[in-house]
């Protein structure tokens, strides 16, 4: 009886140490981080949201935005992202999670090397991994410095600019320094494509 | 994607100048946090509300019931406040959570797993990401360190039962420690482009005409005290990996930072508390070396690029984050298996066969190199009392650890601790593997469907978290199993650890003779690193070849 008493009061503490402590830690603590974050870093904290020429929001620039018909077929006026597992939806995220023998992969990546090659008129053997294997999370606005290479002419004649003036725009969204050290050379699609919707209206 | 080895060994090197540099002070600070019998105004405050009776402490068996109650109280308001999720503010228009999916979640968030069985972006609103989930964030970390704590103060007091008292405990390692180094975190991830806000944002791209709902949430809030907790359930589906939880390569190497910060100092702490800092040194630098081990050998794997996957795509890629690289993903991969932690920045079941090997090996190692918080001292401290058994017998004398013998009692709670999760996961997994309707939730082929079981299992029982993901485990058998897993993988431990705690507290303490096998140095650390790492051999290599090694074999 003295230990069931025991257990009860023990629950009964833990009921309003639990409660309270949902308070601080549950409450005041994200709350603290979000007023923090919106003083010093609104940007961020909202999503790193990029705007138009004309001030709308446009996307953000973490996230992968890609124009693709119903069949995943991405649009060939811009710069192709990576497969993604969640069809580049923000609304979820997930990587394949096939494994490193799975015949799901080994019948879909040399189909996405095929489609690559076709779409960039070059040979199967130039087309890097990452254009051809979907990311961690389905939402990686992010290429290797080679995929984006090999998609400047396409979508330079699509939009009537010199591949001179797509090769800058790649150059400028490519990271560098520290950055692209400890990651890798790394194209942002997401942005590239705003940079190239906007010189296309310059011109 | 190319591995590059400069950016792997400058991570290694910034990451270890880091934590070096930080043992110290923060290692001084947590023994001064638990010491002390001092509370602050706002702590009185919160005993008065609680009802805790700061003052009086506890007994191994009163300390035990209080970590299992308070466990069992906070599942039983998560479970149900999951299915009231439909009715509740904050829900995102998101019903009731799956009864199975509240079970397994509520029980893998108390145990400090934070397995995740549930999509989050489909399954739970901001309501149970920030008030219930987030705050096991915080108070599974707690109860961790606590135990941890009650140990030490085994091994050090003489002839008491009296082992601190568990609320106070949390309190302190709550408040205290975590919650200040949560808030410094969660700034500095919001500053590298980690979300904090309370809505989403609709976006449209007047040029291709793509509209777009961006998510928002308060995510680098517990970003934060997912690894600093060492707890890895992620606000997003896809973890770490999402670019909304880490947004680049420096906030990834920040995370492992995080999550190796408070593990690694403990060492000093428990030094301290000893009056002899180089049984912490010793203890540190085990746990470094087989961090330094496997971390090299997971660069290794990865590097190595094995797999039909990979060689049919020309390289890695499959499951990386493009931002991040294989780098600083193999860092990453080692270090959430290495601790309890079980966030991810790459999709652990398209790594390399040899690299998921080594993920499972970490784990399997007891999650000791650091470890969970608290729980990686814990584990690191029952096998050095293992190792100064084996000793003892080489030299034919009663082993002793730290002036305290280790009579038979002592080594039956030792030896139960080492055998808990062992059993779990084979007897677990294997019968699992016999049931075809519920293997086909693997859908994988070959070894690796035994791999993902294994995978599976190994995480829920050591409670990491990690996930080879292409297994679907929210069906009412796998939930239950895993959940089943989960809880005696936490609290079996947690009760030998207490119980050893108080056995060693009432002892009093005998003088070293010439006969004491010193428990410092060089020889007593190479022992312990043996012991620990013959001891997940002899335990698993069986399972082990089954899956990731066959795999690893087949060309």
């Amino acid at each position: 009886m003295n230990v069931f008493i025991g257990y009860l009061r023990q629950a009964g503490t833990a009921a309003r140490f639990l409660l309270l402590a949902t308070v601080v830690l549950g409450l005041l603590y994200p709350l603290a981080v979000f007023g923090v974050g919106q003083l010093i870093a609104p940007f961020q904290a909202n999503g790193s949201v990029v705007k138009d020429s004309a001030g709308n929001p446009a996307a953000s620039a973490l996230i992968s935005q890609v124009s693709a018909d119903d069949a995943g077929t991405q649009d060939p006026a811009w710069f192709h992202a990576r497969p993604s597992a969640v069809g580049w939806d923000p609304a979820s995220s997930s990587a394949s999670n096939l494994g490193p023998n799975d015949a799901k992969l080994l019948d879909a990546v040399p189909a996405n090397r095929a489609a690559v090659a076709q779409a960039e008129g070059v040979s199967e053997s130039e087309v890097p991994a990452d254009a051809v294997t979907a990311s961690g999370s389905g939402l990686d606005p992010h290429i290797s410095r080679g995929y984006a290479d090999l998609q400047i002419a396409r979508v330079a004649a699509a939009h009537g600019l010199s591949t001179d003036v797509v090769q800058g725009l790649v150059d400028q969204r490519t990271s560098s320094g520290l950055e692209a050290f400890l990651g890798q050379p790394s194209v942002n699609v997401t942005l590239l494509n705003l940079d190239v919707a906007a010189a296309g209206h310059d011109d | 994607m190319v591995f590059s080895t400069a950016s792997f060994i400058t991570q290694i090197v910034v990451l270890l100048l880091a934590l070096v540099l930080l043992h110290k002070p923060l290692g001084a600070y947590m023994e001064r946090v638990f010491a002390g019998s001092t509370h602050s105004w706002p702590e009185r405050v919160f005993y008065r509300l609680a009802g805790v009776d700061a003052g009086t402490e506890q007994s191994w068996s009163v300390y035990l019931r209080s970590v299992l109650v308070f466990s069992a109280v906070s599942i039983l308001a998560i479970f149900v406040l999951q299915r009231l999720q439909g009715v509740l503010p904050g829900s995102n228009g998101l019903p009731g959570v799956d009864p199975w999916i509240a079970m397994n979640t509520a029980i893998s968030f108390v145990t400090n797993t934070n397995w995740q069985t549930y999509v989050p972006e489909a399954t739970v609103g901001i309501f149970v990401q920030m008030c219930l989930l987030a705050v096991q964030n915080f108070l599974s970390a707690a109860v961790g360190i606590v135990v941890a704590m009650a140990l030490i103060r085994g091994i050090v007091r003489t002839k008491t039962h009296r082992l601190g008292n568990f609320w106070v405990d949390v309190t302190r390692a709550s408040f205290r420690l975590l919650l200040p180094i949560a808030v410094v975190g969660a700034t500095a991830l919001v500053v590298g482009g980690v979300v904090q806000n309370f809505w989403s944002t609709e976006v449209v791209n007047q040029a291709t005409g793509v509209a777009q709902v961006i998510p928002g949430g308060p995510v680098a809030s517990q970003e934060a005290i997912k690894v600093l907790g060492t707890n890895g359930g992620g606000y997003f589906n896809a973890n770490s990996a999402h670019p909304f939880e880490n947004p680049s390569v420096f906030t990834s190497l920040f995370q492992v930072f995080l999550i190796l910060l408070i593990p690694s100092a403990l060492p000093y702490t428990y030094g301290r508390m000893v009056g002899d800092r180089r049984q912490g040194f010793t203890v540190a630098g085990v746990m470094a070396a087989l961090w330094l081990t496997s971390t090299a050998l997971m660069g290794w794997a990865v590097a190595s690029g094995q797999g039909a996957a990979s060689t049919a795509a020309g390289g890695l890629g499959e499951g990386f984050e493009q931002r991040l690289g294989p780098a600083a993903s193999s860092l990453f991969a080692a270090s959430t298996t290495l601790t309890s932690t079980g966030a991810v920045n790459v999709a652990h079941d398209s790594l390399p066969p040899l690299a998921g090997g080594i993920a499972m090996v970490n784990m399997m190692l007891g999650e000791v190199a650091p470890g969970g918080t608290g729980s990686g001292l814990y584990g690191m401290l029952v096998l050095a009392i293992i190792a100064v058994f084996i000793a003892g017998l080489m030299v034919g004398r009663t082993p002793e650890f730290l002036g305290k013998k280790i009579g038979p009692r002592e080594m039956k709670l030792a030896a139960l601790y080492i055998l808990v999760t062992p059993t779990l996961v084979l007897v677990l997994a294997g019968i699992t593997a016999l049931l075809p309707d519920v293997m086909a939730n693997a859908p994988a082929a070959g070894p690796h469907q035994f791999s993902e079981l294994l995978y599976a299992f190994t995480s829920g029982a050591n409670n990491n978290g990690s996930a080879f993901g292409g297994i679907t485990s929210s069906g009412p058998y796998l939930s239950v199993m895993l959940g089943i897993a989960m809880l005696l993988g936490r609290f079996l431990p947690i009760a030998l650890v207490l119980a050893l705690a108080g056995s060693l507290a009432q002892q009093r303490k005998i003088p070293a003779s010439s006969g004491t096998v010193p428990t410092h140095g060089g020889l007593f650390g190479s022992l312990l690193l043996s012991v620990t790492v013959i001891m997940t051999a002899l335990s698993y290599f069986p399972a082990l070849a089954l899956g990731p090694l066959a795999e690893g074999l087949i060309k």
